[in-house]
């Protein structure tokens, strides 16, 4: 297949700090590729080359197949972005913002009224489409900014963190319209600094860190290599803590760990069916616990894998 | 890029910000207030203490003066603006359109023009109430309107290129009050020229905000009985000395603003 997006060897410096350092990356054409890492990872400053914002000091990349440093006004035509903040003007209606967006892409004024229309009819904002986008919820602007990167069908989208602060129900109706484009064959670059949003929409992910890949492959190379989901039981008397680990080791993936009441052990499959058996399997066996859980890797458990830091505390670049 | 582009995009810009005139009338009043409370504070406060010439009431000296400090205080309101959409991440998204390169540019400026007609007709009026009359002919009171607009127009690409390198709103309203405050204040906007010392007489005779204000004065006719120019050559052609600025600002800070803009980006 044909990569929409290629970029080799993309570095960008703000004077001393390194923001990217050598980034390779590849989207094939109806693909999503997650670029997933913590906040000044160099995930912002790679869209940004990408859909022409700025310049790479060194690096090549194309998007649909025209260089970005020699025809960025061809890339443009051919991407829609929507940022990490939501570009929207408060003051115009949700309508009147992407009407505007339709005209600035060269449509005709008719045609941008109409296709306004339509996104805001598919994005459930059809409601809300003459009040001042203003009186939006957070979650209605993230949809009316990603509609604006949809109104000219863009072959190449391209996403950043857009559940960034969302709540946990907007993020799931953003979930939702995403996967919808994904399946209508969009290719799309998304970054985000949640595993779970990696794992769920992209069919590849890159582990990014100070500007390079430190990690790449599906969602299930990753999850493979990170560690998988856990379960962790305690038990009510460290007594029956001996008991209940061999209950649990029958679902796990490698070690089983003691200490004390606490029993964890990561598991493979599917964690919540294993989670109920070995629920139910220490009932029957009649021991009393305290607590019973499925932990998920998160993005810090990937950096504490891959580089033996947490990912919470880097500093803010891009 | 074509012009017509550039017109076409620019006009879609220009239509968001009149919209927003629109939807927020609040906006105007903060635009309008502070040329108001000078007119009331210049007027009564200072007006008994300065001498505007024989034959020649100070109110009427001074709203020629009021209508320059005016539009070149309204030039801010351009620069805010793109400091604020920079700061929003709307360049960015103007930035990513296959848009025009100096759409963004060309529409704030350009329906920024609209604030400065509305505040001048409404400083027209205070003006009025206050006794100023214009004293020329029709044309002449035309010439001078057109005149402050066209200045005012000048002003604001240069606002327009602080807003996109300043790094937040706040600092633009600081940054451009310690360019403008000096321009207009060492000019003869408020009071005459011969009462400054030597070297800001000098100053002040070249400075444009002086020019265009003798220029609108002299098209008003609110000039005092036997008036005569002073020698600067600069007063004694203020229309075409304000028109030269007016060239040189648009020659300079045209694609200084453009170029900004296309590098720009929010961080």
């Amino acid at each position: 297949m044909v990569d929409m997006i290629q970029a080799r060897g993309l570095v960008k410096n703000y004077g001393k700090v390194t923001a990217l350092d050598g980034l390779d990356l590849d989207v094939p054409e109806g693909s999503v590729l997650g670029l997933l890492g913590p906040n000044g990872a160099g995930k912002t400053t790679a869209v940004k080359i990408l859909t022409t914002l700025l310049k790479a000091d060194a690096g090549q990349a194309m998007v649909a197949g025209i260089d970005v440093r020699d025809d960025p006004q061809g890339v443009r035509g051919k991407i829609g972005l929507s940022g990490q903040f939501a570009a929207v003007d408060e003051y115009l209606t949700g309508y009147e913002n992407l009407r505007m967006v339709g005209r600035l892409y060269r449509l005709s004024a008719k045609e941008a009224g109409v296709r306004a229309r339509e996104l805001l009819e598919r994005f459930g904002l059809a409601d809300a489409a003459d009040r001042p986008s203003k009186t939006y919820s957070g979650g209605m602007r993230r949809r009316l900014d990603l509609a604006g990167a949809l109104v000219a069908n863009p072959p190449v989208l391209v996403l950043d963190e857009p559940t960034t602060g969302l709540d946990p129900r907007s993020r799931q109706q953003m979930w939702d319209v995403i996967e919808e484009l994904v399946a209508g064959g969009t290719t799309l670059l998304l970054t985000t600094q949640y595993l779970e949003e990696a794992d769920m929409l992209a069919d590849n992910i890159i582990v990014i860190d100070h500007g390079r890949a430190i990690a790449q492959g599906t969602s299930d190379d990753l999850k493979s290599q990170f560690g998988q989901e856990r379960i962790d039981v305690v038990v009510a008397d460290a007594h029956d803590a001996a008991a209940a680990a061999q209950i649990v080791n029958t679902v796990a993936f490698g070690d089983v760990t003691v200490k004390d009441r606490n029993i964890s052990a990561a598991i493979s499959g599917d964690g919540a069916t294993h989670l109920v058996e070995v629920g139910k399997a220490i009932l029957d066996a009649g021991i009393p616990i305290l607590d019973l859980g499925m932990r998920r890797p998160t993005l810090d458990d990937v950096f504490l894998t891959l580089t033996g830091e947490t990912a919470s505390d880097e500093e803010d670049v891009a | 890029m074509s012009a017509p582009r550039v017109l076409i995009d620019g006009w879609v810009v220009a239509q968001r910000n009149l919209i927003k005139i629109k939807r927020v009338p609040e906006i105007l009043v903060f635009v309008l207030i502070s040329p108001i409370m000078f007119v009331v504070l210049f007027a009564y406060v200072f007006g008994g203490a300065i001498d505007a010439g024989p034959g020649l009431n100070y109110r009427e000296f001074l709203i020629a003066g009021i209508f320059a400090q005016t539009v070149v205080f309204g030039a801010t309101f351009t620069g805010a603006s793109l400091a604020e959409d920079m700061q929003k991440g709307f360049i960015d998204r103007f930035r990513s359109l296959p848009m025009s390169r100096s759409a963004v540019l060309v529409g704030r400026t350009g329906s920024d023009i609209v604030y400065n007609v509305i505040s001048l007709v409404v400083m027209a009026l205070t003006g009025l109430l206050v006794g100023w009359r214009a004293r020329g002919s029709f044309f002449d009171s035309v010439s001078a309107f057109l005149l402050l607009i066209v200045f005012a127009y000048a002003i604001s690409w240069v606002m327009a290129y602080i807003g996109l390198i300043v790094p937040s709103v706040d600092v633009i309203n600081n940054a451009s009050f310690m360019v403008i405050m000096p321009l207009t204040f060492v000019s003869n906007a408020f009071v005459p020229l011969e009462t400054f010392p030597s070297a800001l007489q000098t100053f002040a005779e070249w400075n444009p905000v002086s020019t265009v204000t003798q220029a609108v004065r002299e098209l008003f006719g609110n000039v005092p009985d036997g008036f005569v120019a002073p020698d600067a050559w600069s007063l004694q052609h203020p229309v075409v000395y304000t028109l030269i600025w007016v060239g040189i600002i648009v020659i300079v800070f045209v694609p200084l603003s453009v170029r900004q803009y296309v590098r720009a980006s929010a961080k």
